[in-house]
């Protein structure tokens, strides 16, 4: 089947079960807070990313270029995360 | 095509601050953020997800179609695109229906300043999309696409890449980030 053949469509499956595990999964109760919340962002982070790589086929593009990005989702993970313990931390 | 990872870029950099700064009110008033995110339907909002993810999978395969010159196959991904997107309208319009019937506004509360403030800059990065995704469509029904004339599609979809990433962080953002008990 040609859609099979394409990078783009194991990359859209991949990204619809993350996205699956993340909302009907790892947001219930079931898992400890902590784990929830670090699990489902650095999944969504992954996801960010290749959208970039694959989507927006920056994989093959220079390298600054493709490292901007690259920073851009590092950065948001980190100011999300690093607020959300800084929230629960105690004082 | 340059001008497009600019405006991208820049575009990319405002979300990030306004994420932080989202983040920077939670921390402020996190009981009340919490309490008014365990309202939101989450599952609309995965929903949502879902919808964006396959609609920016059928505009990256439009540009494949393209690139190998598979010119009756990108004008179908396109159509797609174009109707996912209106789906992601409809399940969002849906959303803020349901906000408003309850009394629920931006006044509400500063969760819900920030829920429709962050939800409706993305809205209208889907709309204007959404419409660059039809004049896209239009064009290439029209063959004006082929693998040596495809910049102004590759310019659409990797505007509407961005619309879909955006929605990957807002979507726990919002819906998912739970405060630890």
């Amino acid at each position: 089947m040609t859609l099979l053949r394409e990078r783009a469509t194991w990359v859209w499956i991949g990204l619809m079960m993350a996205t699956c595990v993340t909302t009907w999964g790892l947001s219930k109760d079931a898992f400890n807070p902590t784990v929830a919340v670090v699990g489902i962002f650095l999944i969504a982070a992954l996801k960010v990313r290749f959208v970039i790589l694959d989507f927006m086929e920056l994989r093959h593009a220079p390298v600054p270029v493709r490292m901007a990005f690259e920073v851009w989702v590092v950065a948001v993970a980190v100011i999300i995360l690093g607020f959300w313990f800084a929230t629960i931390a105690p004082g | 095509m340059d001008g497009v990872w600019v405006f991208i870029g820049a575009d990319s950099v405002i979300f990030a601050i306004l994420f932080l700064t989202f983040m920077q009110d939670r921390h402020a008033d996190a009981a009340v953020f919490e309490a008014s995110r365990q309202t939101l339907n989450a599952d609309l909002g995965g929903l949502d997800t879902l919808i964006l993810l396959t609609s920016s999978w059928l505009v990256a395969l439009a540009v494949q179609a393209v690139k190998r010159d598979e010119l009756n196959r990108a004008p179908r991904y396109l159509l797609g695109g174009v109707l996912t997107g209106l789906m992601f309208v409809a399940s969002k319009s849906t959303e803020y229906g349901q906000k408003f019937a309850v009394g629920i506004t931006p006044a509400t509360d500063p969760f819900y300043m920030w829920y429709f403030t962050l939800t409706g800059i993305h809205l209208a990065h889907v709309l204007l999309g959404t419409g660059l995704l039809t004049f896209a469509w239009r064009r290439s029904r029209q063959r004006r696409f082929d693998s040596g004339n495809r910049a102004v599609l590759e310019c659409v979809a990797s505007f509407w890449h961005l619309v879909d990433l955006l929605w990957i962080v807002l979507f726990p953002l919002l819906y998912l980030m739970r405060m630890a008990s």
